[in-house]
């Protein structure tokens, strides 16, 4: 696989994607998702007095200092685990599955690149997109917060840099596995439409309910701590410092060994989508 | 002879018990259009997807430019237009070919000239999911000219398309040849094929049944000759042709297996005769009767082998 055909494909593939609606759809829910559950429920909270489903007992100045600009680490991790990972999912199994529906794989490999190059710039330009998913989530986290402190007369302070890109890492990290594990399932299923409900089913539903039976017994909890949500989540507990009442956070395990699962299932992923493509008959 | 281009031999494939290609051995010459014809179901596409790469064969092996079959230095080289135009709907045709285009290297100005060829420019900016059939159809004839490759394989080109769109389609395919662009066409269309084909290779139930010029699937011309009286024109015409080459078919009227530009000797030699000459007319066998008698046969001989 040449560095001229992996980036010849890289640059295909971003120029198809940033002209697909779905796409910009999905970001457009994310980003939607992200100021509601991190900033408006909780702000109108704080304005009116009323309690909301995650500042459950928080007191006012607690609620106000999740809205300031040095609470956004925290706010950038917490929707991934439940809404951030599935979207991100979502999208990796309609940029992997519709390409067997519409054809285009087969056009793609009768253009010359190594099936290699191809898949590998088709994973490069998702990586690409989960980067922007992320940057953008902390340019309105930034915005958003400022804003708000602004508003409320309250000094801005911003996170330290490190906290910053911890978190930042992270929750690329966690979108990243959940998009390339979508991409995985939509090369397996030669489809978007059984990739986005089973992995949607797998993410939202089945991994809780096997950790809701793995602390009744401990040989599905070994099974459970080494699933993706567990991972992902145990690594947004790991920036937010352990749950916060947010669904999907957790503290299962520690946040090395979370990062080391979740760092190992991108590069399964992404392995697994090549080897897959590369041996397939596109009948 | 010319240098090969293609070269297949004993190509297979098998999906569980269905033989869909059965030792397959073909050749296509550099330069040549080469018809590949077939009924539905009989394994031409299966073959040209060996011959891309796109699936591996069960057995046997291919080559293709001098190298096997499949490998990215391969396919760059080679244009394919394999089982129906596959773009993205959302996107316009001249973003659907700068995608591709981005894949090979090529600049946006090598879109804009593939466009052009296919008479598609005008249209280029629509999306491409609101194309007729035969304007995804000439999309992915563009698709498969990026970067002016050395050998096309067009798999039903014509599929879709309006008369106009078909006297186009043959008039681009004929301009290629023309340049001395090697193009292999699978088509329905056989009278499309006779035109612009220089060999064809037959292909029924996974077999190659036969691999030729266009001329010799087709057989000889014949001449019919109405003449009178008929067994005197009969006995001349014997003396004339071989003694097997001529034959009675009825209404006063035979049956003589020499070419056309013997007409004018036939005359002459029956005149010579004495023998009243009324009509004399040149009857060539189409290659779409050629092809129905060989593949109706082929099908007998595969289920003579089968039980």
């Amino acid at each position: 696989m040449s560095v001229k055909a992996m980036v010849g494909s890289t640059a295909a593939e971003l120029l198809r994607l940033r002209k697909w609606s779905a796409i910009w759809v999905i970001v457009g829910a994310w980003l939607a998702l992200s100021l509601s559950f991190g900033y408006v429920f909780n702000y109108v909270s704080y304005k009116t007095g009323d309690d909301n489903f995650a500042g459950d007992g928080a007191s006012d100045a607690q609620l106000l200092a999740e809205l300031m600009p040095s609470a956004i680490p925290d706010i950038l991790v917490s929707g991934l685990p439940m809404f951030g990972g599935a979207l991100a999912m979502v999208v990796g199994a309609l940029v992997a599955g519709n390409g067997f529906g519409w054809g285009t794989w087969k056009t793609v490999f009768t253009q010359g690149p190594s099936r290699s190059a191809a898949v590998g710039g088709s994973l490069a330009a998702v990586t690409v997109f989960m980067f922007a998913m992320m940057t953008a989530t902390l340019v309105l986290c930034a915005g958003v917060s400022v804003a708000i402190a602004a508003a409320e007369g309250q000094p801005i302070t911003m996170p330290a840099l490190t906290d910053l890109a911890q978190s930042f890492g992270a929750g690329f990290l966690v979108l990243e596995m959940w998009a390339l594990l979508g991409f995985l399932v939509g090369v397996l299923a030669k489809g978007p439409a059984l990739a986005v409900g089973l992995g949607l089913v797998w993410s939202l539903v089945v991994e809780n309910l096997l950790r809701g039976v793995g602390s009744l017994l401990s040989g599905v909890e070994t099974v459970t701590d080494a699933l993706p949500g567990t991972a992902g989540g145990s690594l947004a507990g790991a920036i937010i410092g352990g749950p916060n009442g947010t669904p999907g956070v957790l503290d299962a395990i520690s946040g090395e060994r979370a990062l080391v699962t979740v760092a190992a299932y991108v590069l399964v992923a992404a392995v697994a989508a090549v080897v897959v493509m590369r041996r397939r008959d596109l009948a | 002879m010319k240098e090969l281009v293609v070269e297949t031999d004993g190509l297979t494939k098998r999906y569980g018990d269905r033989l869909a290609v059965d030792r397959v051995s073909m050749t296509v010459r550099r330069g040549e259009v080469y018809g590949f014809l077939g009924p539905n179901g009989a394994g031409k596409t299966t073959t040209l997807r060996m011959m891309l790469g796109l699936i591996r064969p069960t057995a046997g092996a291919a080559s293709v430019l001098g190298r096997p079959a499949g490998r990215p230095d391969v396919t760059a080289r080679i244009g394919a237009l394999v089982e129906g135009p596959g773009f993205y709907p959302y996107l316009s045709g001249r973003d659907n070919l700068r995608t591709m285009a981005r894949y090979q290297g090529l600049a946006n100005t090598e879109v804009d000239r593939v466009l052009e060829m296919v008479d598609l420019a005008d249209r280029a900016r629509d999306a491409f999911k609101g194309y007729s059939l035969g304007m995804k159809q000439r999309l992915g004839v563009a698709a498969a000219m990026l970067g002016a490759p050395d050998l096309l394989v067009l798999d039903e080109p014509t599929n879709g398309l309006d008369p106009a769109g078909m006297a186009d389609m043959r008039a681009l395919v004929v301009s290629l040849a023309e340049a001395g662009q090697t193009v292999i066409l699978s088509s329905h269309i056989l009278a499309e094929v006779q035109e612009i084909c220089d060999r064809v290779g037959v292909i029924v139930e996974g077999r190659l049944l036969r691999e030729s010029t266009v001329a010799d699937l087709r057989g000889g011309a014949t001449l019919r000759v109405r003449a009178t009286p008929e067994d005197a024109a009969l006995a001349a015409l014997m003396r004339l042709a071989d003694d097997e080459g001529v034959r009675r078919s009825g209404n006063e009227t035979l049956e003589v297996e020499l070419p056309a530009t013997a007409a004018p000797d036939v005359v002459r030699h029956l005149v010579a005769h004495s023998i009243d000459v009324h009509e004399v007319t040149v009857a060539e066998r189409s290659l779409e009767d050629a092809f129905f008698e060989m593949t109706s046969s082929g099908m007998a001989s595969n289920k003579e082998v089968a039980s």
